[in-house]
């Protein structure tokens, strides 16, 4: 089953690659992983997403919490919870394909941020589904390039991971 | 008061109160050798080689739960010494390694000697450190400390580039008392309430045994075990590591456990019904196949780590701790109680542990007319007094010594239990010696696992560490060869270690004693001229049986009840 962590560490060089060795060593998945400091600048806020049953997330979670610079961290996928993730998407964008790639956009309410005469950059933010669904959408030869951020997630309601 | 780096290291170090420093100088920590040349708080024993330094800083923190320190330079010096650093991992034992590294401007361009110590270290340490600022060193140093020897107690690497400690910039140093850090808190107390619940289920039982670990040995819980599992008249047994942590000559102890335990220690882990595991972790050389591990039991698993609790098994009433507070807790509760155990059932429970332990399962021919290395360490033990510390390497001389030299103490049993470091035990009883120099050490070794850090032998002359060497020499890598003779039709791939040195002559080159005994009849002689020179280092090659194999044995695959027993000791 999926699982989404939500892990603050302590905003140092090294701690990234420990979460990351930490995977490999013991041989879990990672999906995702996405990183960046919070507003308190010593703190780091990742979001990771991995699969495997609950004895395995058990193992993860507290594996992860073993490690010295993590400060606290929570399977959101627990509770109810918000993920979003960020696609940059430059698509082939030539003659008939202009229009139509634009009202696809537009459906899936996206912003064209970048346009050259061949060409658009699409900036779209959802869910891991709908963004699926747009690539899905989109025809396969019109894709140049794809980038995605990987989800982040917060839970819902005033309850929350902080110090 | 203005310190430079590397005084403010070496001063830390005395306020730690590091008595003793494993290490081997080179170009990145010279600053650090020039500061310890002007002290003598701090003594520096010069090892052979750098994993010989951290097997001894691991050696004497086992026999002393105190934290264990070694100093090793930037790159090779680094990469030596992480076999002794995996080692004490695997057996959380408190140790902080300080590494030199090249200066910072360097860090990245494959400087000479440079290696990412950081990054090689890292699967294999509690935690480590970079020191790129030396206004960043004393609380590093404290923090290392701090963690080391905390909670899970573990090594901790400090990696220092040689800038950071150069003698011409100065800044004010303070060593903080103590540390605090918002991102570790190590668990301090059981719950009480899983605590009630745990002796509850104690006392229900029918069946209970305790399986031991070297939780108890690191955790200081040893009393506290041994005060608890005669209270309530429970059997128990113990892991490799656990040795000691319960005395192994006491009524209720039922020896080692696992793929070279005795049969009643698993026989009773298949039967029982509750299971009080402590300080363990449920190692694989322990459970044997997992789905068969205790087949009717509640379990109770006491630990420090959470990450330790249904790891392996599931386990019903988990507490999380440190063991020495949680078991003395359990201790007031049942004392506390009106309720006793179930007697009766105890009783029978009893009754049908002596049946097996009747089958005498470390029985051996003793009669070959050649030495049997079950006898010397039955004679080892009887001439020490069961009171020596004793390390060893691995292989099948380890098993023999957690079969036939019951510790009656923790700190005594030296071992790698966990990564199975061949070359442990030299550097090992070299550590426990500048410990505790008015003990009896012995290293205990194969002709295989002797020859890894034999170098040290020159380390004992110069420090002048009188322990002995017991090596029971059969000629073969032996455990692997027992497997080849089990599992691969005694094909025998590249066991036999022929052209052997002279080990008398060798110890002598080192400025030691050499001796060799061969006949049955010698053996007491022997050991008994051995452990009476005091003052001398005496390497003692006994020469035994070289087909001689471990028993009781659990293949892989089987369970705890289906043991392979000694040709000599067949179930009647």
């Amino acid at each position: 089953m999926r699982h989404i962590i939500s892990i603050l560490m302590e905003n140092e060089a090294g701690a990234l690659s420990r979460v990351a060795g930490l995977f490999s060593a013991r041989g879990y998945n990672i999906e995702s992983l996405t990183v960046a400091p919070t507003e308190d600048p010593t703190l780091s806020r990742m979001t990771l997403v991995t699969c495997g049953n609950n004895e395995i997330i058990e193992q993860i979670t507290k594996q992860l919490h073993k490690l010295i610079e993590v400060v606290k961290l929570a399977d959101l996928s627990e509770g109810v919870h918000i993920e979003r993730e960020m696609m940059l998407i430059k698509l082939l964008a030539k003659g008939s394909h202009r229009e139509e790639v634009k009202r696809l956009v537009e459906i899936f309410r996206g912003n064209i941020i970048d346009v050259t005469d061949t060409s658009y950059i699409v900036e779209m933010t959802g869910t891991c589904d709908k963004l699926d669904a747009f690539i899905g959408a989109v025809h396969e030869d019109l894709i140049l390039e794809t980038v995605r951020t990987g989800p982040s997630g917060i839970a819902r309601g005033t309850k929350g991971l902080s110090l | 008061m203005e310190l430079s780096g590397a005084e403010i290291l070496v001063q830390c170090l005395k306020d730690e109160g590091v008595e003793h420093l494993f290490g081997y100088p080179g170009g990145a920590v010279l600053h650090i050798y020039d500061e310890l040349f002007k002290q003598d708080e701090v003594q520096h024993i010069l090892v052979r080689h750098e994993q010989g330094a951290v097997h001894a800083a691991d050696g004497y923190a086992r026999a002393t739960g105190k934290p264990g320190v070694a100093l090793l330079t930037s790159g090779p010096g680094a990469t030596n010494g992480v076999t002794g650093i995996a080692t004490a991992y695997c057996d959380s034992i408190p140790m902080v390694v300080i590494t030199g590294q090249v200066p910072t401007p360097f860090i990245g361009s494959d400087a000479f000697q440079e290696v990412d110590t950081l990054g090689i270290t890292r699967p294999c340490v509690k935690h480590n450190f970079l020191v790129k600022d030396v206004r960043d060193l004393a609380e590093t140093m404290k923090k290392a400390f701090y963690i080391a020897t905390s909670g899970r107690p573990g090594p901790v690497v400090i990696d220092v580039p040689k800038d950071v400690t150069d003698p011409n910039i100065k800044i004010p140093h303070r060593y903080p008392k103590s540390i605090k850090m918002r991102s570790y808190n190590p668990v301090k107390r059981g719950h009480s309430g899983q605590i009630k619940k745990a002796v509850e289920l104690i006392l229900s039982a029918k069946r209970p045994v305790v399986y031991s670990g070297g939780g108890v040995v690191t955790g200081d819980g040893a009393a506290e075990l041994t005060d608890l599992v005669r209270e309530m008249n429970l059997p128990i047994t113990s892991t490799l590591m656990g040795l000691g942590g319960y005395p192994g000559t006491g009524k209720q102890f039922l020896g080692m456990l696992g793929m070279h335990g005795t049969y009643e220690a698993n026989m009773a882990m298949h039967d029982c019904d509750v299971l009080i595991a402590i300080g363990a972790r449920f190692d694989d050389r322990v459970t044997g196949k997992v789905k068969d591990f205790c087949p009717d039991a509640k379990i109770i698993h006491i630990d420090i780590d959470p990450a330790s609790i249904s790891k392996n098994v599931r386990v019903d009433i988990p507490i999380v701790g440190p063991v020495k507070q949680v078991l003395a807790d359990m201790l007031n509760v049942v004392k506390a109680r009106k309720s006793r155990p179930n007697r009766e059932a105890l009783e029978q429970w009893w009754s049908q542990l002596q049946q097996w332990r009747s089958v005498n399962c470390l029985k051996y021919n003793a009669n070959s007319g050649r030495i049997k290395p079950q006898a010397a360490i039955e004679m080892l033990h009887k001439i020490t007094g069961g009171d020596a510390i004793i390390a060893s390497d691995v292989g099948q001389h380890q098993m023999w010594v957690a079969q036939y030299y019951p510790f009656d103490k923790p700190q005594h049993w030296l071992t790698s239990g966990g990564l199975g470091t061949m070359g442990f035990g030299l550097p090992a009883a070299m550590g426990a010696k500048v410990a505790c120099p008015e003990k009896d050490v012995v290293c205990i070794t194969g002709d295989g696992s002797i020859q890894m850090n034999i170098q040290e032998l020159a380390t004992c002359q110069h420090f002048n560490l009188p322990l002995k060497v017991m090596l029971l020499n059969n000629g073969y890598l032996g455990m692997v060869r027992q497997w080849q003779e089990f599992f691969y039709g005694s094909r025998y791939s590249e066991v036999t270690v022929e052209a052997q040195p002279d080990f008398i002559k060798l110890a002598q080159a080192y400025g030691h004693v050499g001796m060799r005994v061969e006949k049955p009849e010698d053996l007491e002689g022997a050991l008994t001229e051995m452990m009476a020179m005091k003052d001398r280092l005496v390497f003692l090659d006994v020469v035994v049986d070289p087909g001689e194999n471990v028993y009781p044995m659990i293949m892989a695959g089987k369970g705890h009840h289906e043991m392979q027993l000694s040709p000599d000791c067949e179930l009647s």
